[in-house]
């Protein structure tokens, strides 16, 4: 899955696309981990905008990339998501540990 | 209950199904003219059934998931998820949220979302033979079509 990474001042923003299932979400994790490694950002903005489908596994990744984040202070938000995504963070209760606007 | 249409795929355990079985149950759904909400709900919760029985039923091997869609009268769509994998001891304690044995990987979530974006779920397992997911959905008639 292609990631697009932009920042603007101590934000980082790294835009997803297509669909997060199982089968994408490994090598997902470990591009966005490296990323994450690399850049320490101290706000890390994910934009599931061009995000076609996402199940339980995306949760998984969401989850890992706030830990990650976690370890060096940052903090994670996750934006301009989509119908469907909205509704399996929602059945989840993600709400309660990720900001999603 | 007799079904009125039915269609079933068996594949290989491999995770680039997933897709292709929430498109077949998408197509299934399609001739109920369903929501854009409706589909979304459908695809989600196959996906959860499927990858289950990819991630933990066969968790060393490739195994057969067998998808069977079934449309009853009324607008009820049924969609059957079967592996003959490794199978869940206990079936009350795999449903509660966030109970997992699957690690950092996992979530914990997939049985509460197949609960919540469909009518009706049905787990049936027996350890070491294999497991049965069975959920149904309403597809609610729209003005102006005939089902
Ligand atoms: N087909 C199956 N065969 C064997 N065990 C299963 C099967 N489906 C579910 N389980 C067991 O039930 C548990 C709960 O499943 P559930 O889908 O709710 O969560 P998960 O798969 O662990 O995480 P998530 O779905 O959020 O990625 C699993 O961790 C696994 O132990
Ligand atoms: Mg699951």
């Amino acid at each position: 899955m292609p990631i697009t990474v932009t920042s603007r001042d101590s934000e980082l923003t790294i835009a997803l696309s297509g669909e997060i299932d199982h089968h994408a979400a490994r090598e997902l994790m470990a591009q966005l981990d490296q990323t994450v490694a690399e850049r320490l950002p101290a706000h890390l903005v994910l934009d599931l905008s061009g995000v076609t489908f996402m199940d339980s596994s995306g949760i998984a990744v969401l989850l890992r990339a706030r830990r990650q984040l976690g370890h060096n202070g940052g903090v994670l938000r996750v934006a301009n998501i989509p119908a469907q995504a909205r509704r399996v963070l929602d059945a989840a209760g993600i709400g309660r540990l990720i900001s999603l606007e | 209950m007799k079904a009125m249409d039915q269609a079933s795929i068996t594949f290989t355990s491999r995770s680039a199904n997933e897709g292709f079985a929430r498109a077949c149950a998408a197509c299934f759904a399609a001739q109920l003219d369903p929501t854009l909400d409706e589909v979304a709900d459908i695809k989600t919760a196959v996906s959860e059934a499927v990858t289950n029985a990819i991630v933990h039923a066969y968790p060393d091997c490739l195994g057969k998931i067998t998808l069977r869609l079934r449309l009853f009268e009324g607008g009820v769509l049924e969609f059957q998820v079967r592996d003959s994998g490794v199978g869940i001891p206990d079936v009350d304690q795999a449903r509660t949220p966030l109970f997992t044995t699957g690690g950092e990987e996992r979530s914990g979530m997939g049985f509460t979302i197949m609960e919540s974006f469909m009518d009706g779920l049905k787990v049936r397992s027996q350890p070491g033979k294999g497991t049965v997911v069975t959920m149904r959905k309403r597809i609610a008639r729209r003005a102006g079509v005939s089902k």
